[in-house]
């Protein structure tokens, strides 16, 4: 390519490359500031009693015994609460027909899941909290449960909510062209699956934490908190505690893992806060792993019946499925619960050129913990019907599944596009992505290889996905349904007397290296070294307003604002310089913390240019009045999102006699746009990876029919440890969205929303030999040995 | 329960004497008493690895062990390697070995238990030897590499 440098290949861009994060310094010497690192003067500590039943109606609570334990400070019931919180209710006005019921911290009258709480103790320590809580007995008279979400529409199912008069929360059908039509075509091989995707949550190794403390003076309430979205937090403290938004800072220091689960609204968190305001004092609550397990929201539990319908040609002549999903006895706050169903309507087979398609999703309120957004939300189901079906169809047409996806994907010039969901699509590579994948994995020689080892009784299988993420949300996701979620983002940087830069950026750090891509943007495109630029996000009191971090979102629009800034200060800066240095602002540059002739002779330091600024005043003209300080938002527009794509594959072997399955490679080629950091971008998508994997072959949230969760440990609940896990080959494709000039999408998602439907074909591949099939997540080995017809 | 007992452990070089409660754990007597908030808790029930530390020598799990058991111990959490973890801590830096960083105590505790036990560049012995620390950010790999990295560097 010839023409004018842009800023990406300017000799001090950082863009692209592989820089340290400076965070983990830090972290490495034990020195994070995790909320449960904090200790106020005069702090206490919140435990809570939860409901042992899934569904009941409260006769009574005795508080006695625990009132009169040594420690206890405080203790609250649903109705002590109710005077002091307003309910909240988690629908979207433009999910038409979506309901769910008021709901409050703690339970009034009747619980509606296992773990619920229903009173709040406030003590000298967790363990006196634990203590007083043990001694609290709350008479629970049962109620029967709806547990099973596609018994739970049945008509003599119990009613979660008798207003409602059943337990539907949610329906919605999308249909495109005529799939009757293709379905009964002579000419068409129909497949026909139902998938089952089993309930399994985020476990983050940090679990759910706030201190909160709360200042009568000023009436001002501060929260150290464990997530990824303190504005909205701010706003959600504020309302439902009635306090001027103004007077609540929400501070996000270190987050040990959040994966969506820190993006909610927790009865046990808003208690807390209530409790503070109440005592006026600082009042901490972090969840144990059982809490965590038994409240942190959970993802997934769907049952699909799908259907493709494919031509000898290997063309996609129909697509239809009907989803079913239990999100539990409410629409979690603020997000709802219906946007996972939703995005399974939206995304299944949106890789592909269909003209005809029909998805109808019924969303059902059961009494098990509230389902919401976990990491690739919806994207795993959608990715593995789609796919698991086309590759099923490619095996009874007798194609490769290589070549049916060369068929039907979108071709990579034919973007902007509109899916048959009606997805406004752009800037896709489905075709590159593929033929990288084909190669990176040796496509060909491992089928070779698989097809001879077969002949020894070694059964491996490989499996294919190819897929799109969501990422960098406009408004059209929240904002126009009424939720209290930014979906622009700002940042402010000022230069600093010394010559450094301050970045204050409104998205989120979580691990994912936010702060160093922000300050590798703003080094690079304002001119001073990596190390001269400090960050600061997480604290609604010092940063821009905007929506912190999910949907994978810091990249794309954190750092699209970021980039935006940079180039404003810098033209403020230049323009300061030119008049000091006598030049034309368009003859200067800022390299390496100096102003630069555009030749890169060194005219005067950033520091210089700054204490004159901040000191000497009087060398300036009188009417020049620099600040130093730029600030910029940037939200998406035109799209509802900015989609990526990615292909993946997966090898695996499995043994017959055990239906233990081993994970040989995996291969994953992504395209988010531009690469900020590679070496942060391929961790992200492994640590996806590996939490696809968890998904397809460990992790299940195991209620019994009555509503008990049976696993709720980490020893029962089984989560992907490294040995079992394998490398993971990474390789990108950059095609930079147009929405942006950085070009960035996002990349947090892809493996995590990938890697099941890669892996349920590479085990139907090996499965299918021995006549057996599998469409159940996890895949367990017992589920396995079912499938063969072994136990 | 508010049974207690005086110890004395002797805390990244430093001698404290505490009266505990006999029933607190190690790892909460070194956060929330001593302020030693580097070692984390993930589980508290021995599985997660997030609160490994040196206990005389032997890396246990600071969950499992309750502070009365460490009277008189040596005991060396994260902020206390010193120049025996400079070379993984570079090398974490380096694989970015690390996301949120909350496993990290843990981790690097085992990975410094492997790598001074003189364990080879052995990819699968080494993701055996930390198969008992949960990190749910990275995909392992990195950390594998890191720990190779030092070996290999080492060997050099
Ligand atoms: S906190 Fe000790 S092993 Fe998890
Ligand atoms: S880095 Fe987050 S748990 Fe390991």
């Amino acid at each position: 390519m010839s023409g004018p440098l842009t800023i990406f290949d300017k000799p001090n861009s950082l863009i692209g490359k592989p820089v340290d994060r400076p965070d983990t310094k830090r972290l490495l010497q034990g020195r994070g500031k995790f909320v449960d690192d904090i200790q106020l003067p005069r702090m206490v500590h919140a435990g809570f009693v939860r409901s042992p039943v899934a569904h009941g109606r409260i006769v009574s609570i005795d508080l006695d015994e625990a009132r009169a334990v040594p420690g206890v400070i405080a203790i609250y019931t649903g109705a002590d609460l109710a005077d002091h919180v307003e309910p909240y209710v988690g629908v979207l006005s433009h999910m038409a027909g979506l309901r769910s019921a008021p709901q409050m911290p703690l339970a009034v009258d009747t619980v509606r899941w296992t773990g619920e709480p229903v009173v709040m103790v406030v003590a000298s320590s967790r363990a006196v909290a634990e203590d007083a809580a043990a001694l609290v007995f709350v008479d629970i008279e049962d109620l029967p449960p709806a547990t099973d979400m596609e018994r739970a529409l049945e008509p003599d199912a119990p009613v979660i909510h008798p207003d409602f008069g059943n337990n539907l929360a949610w329906e919605r059908t999308v249909e495109a062209g005529d799939p009757d039509a293709a379905f009964a075509r002579d000419d068409v091989t129909v497949v026909e699956r139902t998938f089952r995707f089993g309930r399994h949550t985020g476990v983050t190794l940090e679990t759910r934490a706030s201190v909160v403390d709360y200042d009568p003076s000023e009436d001002t309430l501060t929260c150290h908190y464990s997530g990824q979205a303190p504005h909205m937090m701010q706003f959600i403290f504020a309302k439902h505690l009635g306090l001027p938004e103004e007077n609540v800072r929400v501070i996000s220091n270190d987050v040990g893992g959040s994966f969506g689960i820190k993006i909610h609204t927790y009865g046990d968190e808003i208690a807390t806060a209530a409790a503070a305001k109440l005592l006026q004092r600082p009042v901490k609550f972090v969840a144990d792993r059982l809490e965590s397990f038994l409240t942190d929201i959970h993802a997934r539990d769907h049952v699909v019946h799908g259907r493709i319908a494919v031509t000898r040609e290997g063309e996609i002549a129909a697509l239809a499925f009907d989803d079913i999903t239990g999100i539990g006895p409410y629409s979690m706050y603020p997000r709802t619960s219906a946007i996972e169903a939703n995005q399974i309507l939206n995304l299944t087979g949106a890789p592909y050129a269909l003209e005809n398609y029909r998805a109808n999703a019924k969303v059902v309120f059961q009494n098990k913990n509230l389902m919401c957004q976990y990491r690739a939300v919806g994207h795993p189901i959608a990715m593995a019907v789609a796919d698991g079906l086309l590759e099923e169809a490619a095996h009874k047409i007798g194609m490769d599944v290589v070549e049916i996806r060369r068929r039907n994907l979108v071709k990579d010039d034919a973007y902007p596009c509109t899916s048959a969901t009606g997805m406004k699509l752009d800037d896709l590579s489905h075709h590159k992505t593929l033929d990288k994948l084909i190669e990176t994995m040796d496509y060909d020689a491992k089928r070779s290889e698989h097809a001879a080892l077969r002949a020894q009784g070694i059964h491996r299988g490989l499996g294919l996905v190819s897929m799109i993420e969501v990422t960098n949300p406009s408004p059209m996701f929240y904002g126009i349904g009424g939720a209290p979620i930014a979906s622009q983002d700002g940042s402010t940087i000022r230069l600093e007397a010394g010559g450094a830069i301050h970045v204050s950026s409104s998205v989120t750090e979580q691990g994912q290296g936010t702060n160093t891509i922000l300050a590798q943007i703003a080094a690079g495109v304002f001119g001073v070294a990596m190390d001269r630029v400090k960050v600061t996000t997480g604290d609604t009191k010092t940063t821009p307003y905007g929506g912190g971090t999910w949907a994978s979102r810091g990249a794309g629009i954190g750092g699209e604002a970021t980039l935006q800034a940079a180039h404003a200060l810098k033209e403020q800066v230049l323009d300061v310089a030119g008049v000091i240095l006598q030049a034309k602002p368009e003859a200067l540059d800022i390299v390496d913390g100096h102003i630069t002739d555009k030749d890169g002779t060194q005219r005067m330091s950033l520091s210089d240019l700054a204490r004159t600024v901040y000191y000497r005043g009087n060398e300036l003209p009188s009417d020049m009045t620099p600040e130093l300080v730029a600030t910029r938002h940037y939200r998406v527009t035109d799209f509802p999102f900015v989609f990526t794509n990615a292909a993946m594959a997966a090898e695996i072997e499995l043994d017959p006699d055990t239906g233990f399955v081993k994970i040989l490679n995996f291969w994953a080629v992504e395209d988010c746009g531009r690469v900020i950091n590679p070496k942060l971008v391929d961790e992200q998508i492994r640590g996806g990876v590996i939490q696809g994997i968890g998904g397809a072959f460990y992790e299940e949230c195991i209620y019994s029919e009555d509503g008990q969760f049976e696993n709720a440990t980490m020893a029962d609940y089984l989560v992907p440890m490294a040995f079992e896990m394998p490398d993971i080959t990474i390789a990108h494709v950059e095609t930079p969205t147009k929405t942006s000039v950085l070009g960035a999408k996002g990349a947090g998602e892809a493996g995590t929303g990938g890697a099941p439907a890669a892996l349920m074909n590479a085990v139907n591949d090996a499965l299918r030999p021995l006549g057996a099939q599998i469409h159940q997540m996890p895949m367990t080995p017992e589920r396995i040995l079912e499938a063969l017809g072994t136990v | 329960m508010t049974d207690t007992q005086t110890i004395s452990v002797t805390v990244n070089g430093e001698t404290a004497s505490a009266a505990v409660p006999v029933r607190q754990n190690l790892v909460d007597f070194l956060r929330n008493t001593l302020g030693l908030t580097g070692s984390h808790v993930g589980c508290e029930h021995g599985v997660c690895g997030a609160c490994t530390l040196e206990v005389d020598g032997a890396m246990v799990r600071g969950c499992l062990m309750l502070a009365v058991q460490a009277d008189g111990a040596t005991v060396t959490t994260i902020e206390g390697y010193g120049d025996r973890a400079s070379a993984l801590r570079a090398a974490f830096i380096d694989r970015n070995a690390l996301q949120c960083g909350y496993c990290t105590p843990g981790m690097l505790a085992s990975a410094l238990e492997y790598v001074e036990g003189g364990g080879g560049a052995d990819r699968a012995a080494i993701r055996e030897h930390l198969s008992g620390n949960y990190c749910r950010c990275t995909g392992y790999q990195s950390i594998v590499d890191a720990v190779c990295d030092v070996i290999e560097g080492e060997g050099s």
